[in-house]
């Protein structure tokens, strides 16, 4: 698989995995607007990544879905930070701000791109992730603006620091760093990133669930 | 903590302003996202006003000692004036060829 296949697949794969995590919350969110919001949010980046799968699917002489479902788990090129299922609100907080953090990073490297197709569709992602980062940074003012908030969300940050790392390769990653701190106001731990390429154990259970309508539907079935 | 937010939304442009709900948020920042998410997100909406509900001067007291009913935009009821009319009638006849 050539690089930008590979570059495509990483993308969309984090874009789906992480709508799936999101979407986890429908339902059971902290109050019925963030609920509308959060899900919505969900909604956005499985699209996201359908947008993508399409142009690595061209690539790949295949289809959006035999990428998003038919692929051995091992294939899946996803950040374990994605993978992770984090049912406590801090958590996903500090994840969902952590990854759309890298993902501007990234994104902004991208609409720099040679490549005017991946250019074009990093412009046409970002306009929508504008509004997953203003939800983003507006969660966490409100939970540095307390002590309780705060304590909760830097323990958050803290133990998903060296996941939120692994989302970029070294080239992007200090800038991440810089963005973080400069929004905190403190220091983040020099750890080592926990990268892509090797999967969080929740991913299977994640894997089986999402793959489970397309496997029970015989070959070519349309919906 | 939270304010309560009343919604307005327009269809398209040059269409009047409706009520479209209100939504619960912390402050303007969360209640905006909340509101692009709950009424713009499919295309249904071309604008939105978001008002706190502490701003809206409610009023909904009206008087009408005088029964000015005829002032009133669906007009008055005849029913019973009709009825009394037909009585009339009832009572006294016209007379054929009258």
């Amino acid at each position: 698989m050539n690089e930008r296949a590979q570059l495509l697949l990483s993308l969309a794969d984090d874009e789906l995995i992480l709508g799936w995590r999101n979407s986890e919350w429908t339902g059971i969110a902290p109050f019925l607007e963030e609920d509308v919001a959060f899900s919505s949010i969900a909604q956005n980046e499985i699209g996201h990544a359908r947008a993508l799968y399409e142009l690595a699917a061209r690539e790949l002489g295949t289809d959006a879905d035999a990428l998003a479902f038919d692929r051995p788990l091992e294939e899946y090129r996803s950040a374990p930070l994605v993978e992770l299922r984090r049912l406590e609100w801090a958590r996903t907080i500090a994840r969902h701000w952590l990854y759309e953090t890298a993902d501007a990073i990234r994104l902004d490297a991208l609409k720099e791109s040679d490549d005017e197709e991946l250019a074009g569709i990093a412009a046409k992602i970002d306009r929508e992730e504008v509004y997953h980062r203003i939800h983003a940074e507006m969660w966490i003012d409100r939970l540095l603006g307390t002590d309780e908030g705060r304590g909760r969300l830097d323990e958050a940050l803290d133990e998903l620091w060296p996941y939120a790392l692994g989302v970029l390769d070294d080239a992007l990653r200090p800038e991440l760093v810089r963005r973080v701190e400069a929004k905190l106001g403190r220091a983040m731990q020099e750890v080592a990133p926990i990268a892509r390429g090797r999967h969080e154990a929740e991913l299977a259970e994640l894997h089986e669930e999402m793959t489970m309508v397309r496997r029970s539907a015989p070959a070519g079935a349309r919906w | 903590m939270t304010a309560v937010y009343e919604v307005f939304r327009r269809e398209r442009a040059g269409s009047a302003m409706q009520h479209a709900g209100s939504i619960v948020a912390p402050d303007e920042r969360f209640a905006e996202i909340y509101a692009r998410e709950q009424y713009g997100r499919r295309g249904e909406s071309d604008a939105l006003w978001l008002v706190p509900r502490e701003a809206v001067n409610e009023i909904e007291e009206f008087v009408d000692e005088f029964d000015l009913k005829y002032r009133r935009v669906d007009g008055y009821s005849i029913k019973e004036r009709l009825k009394e009319a037909r009585e009339r009638a009832g009572a006294a006849p016209a007379q054929p060829g009258g």
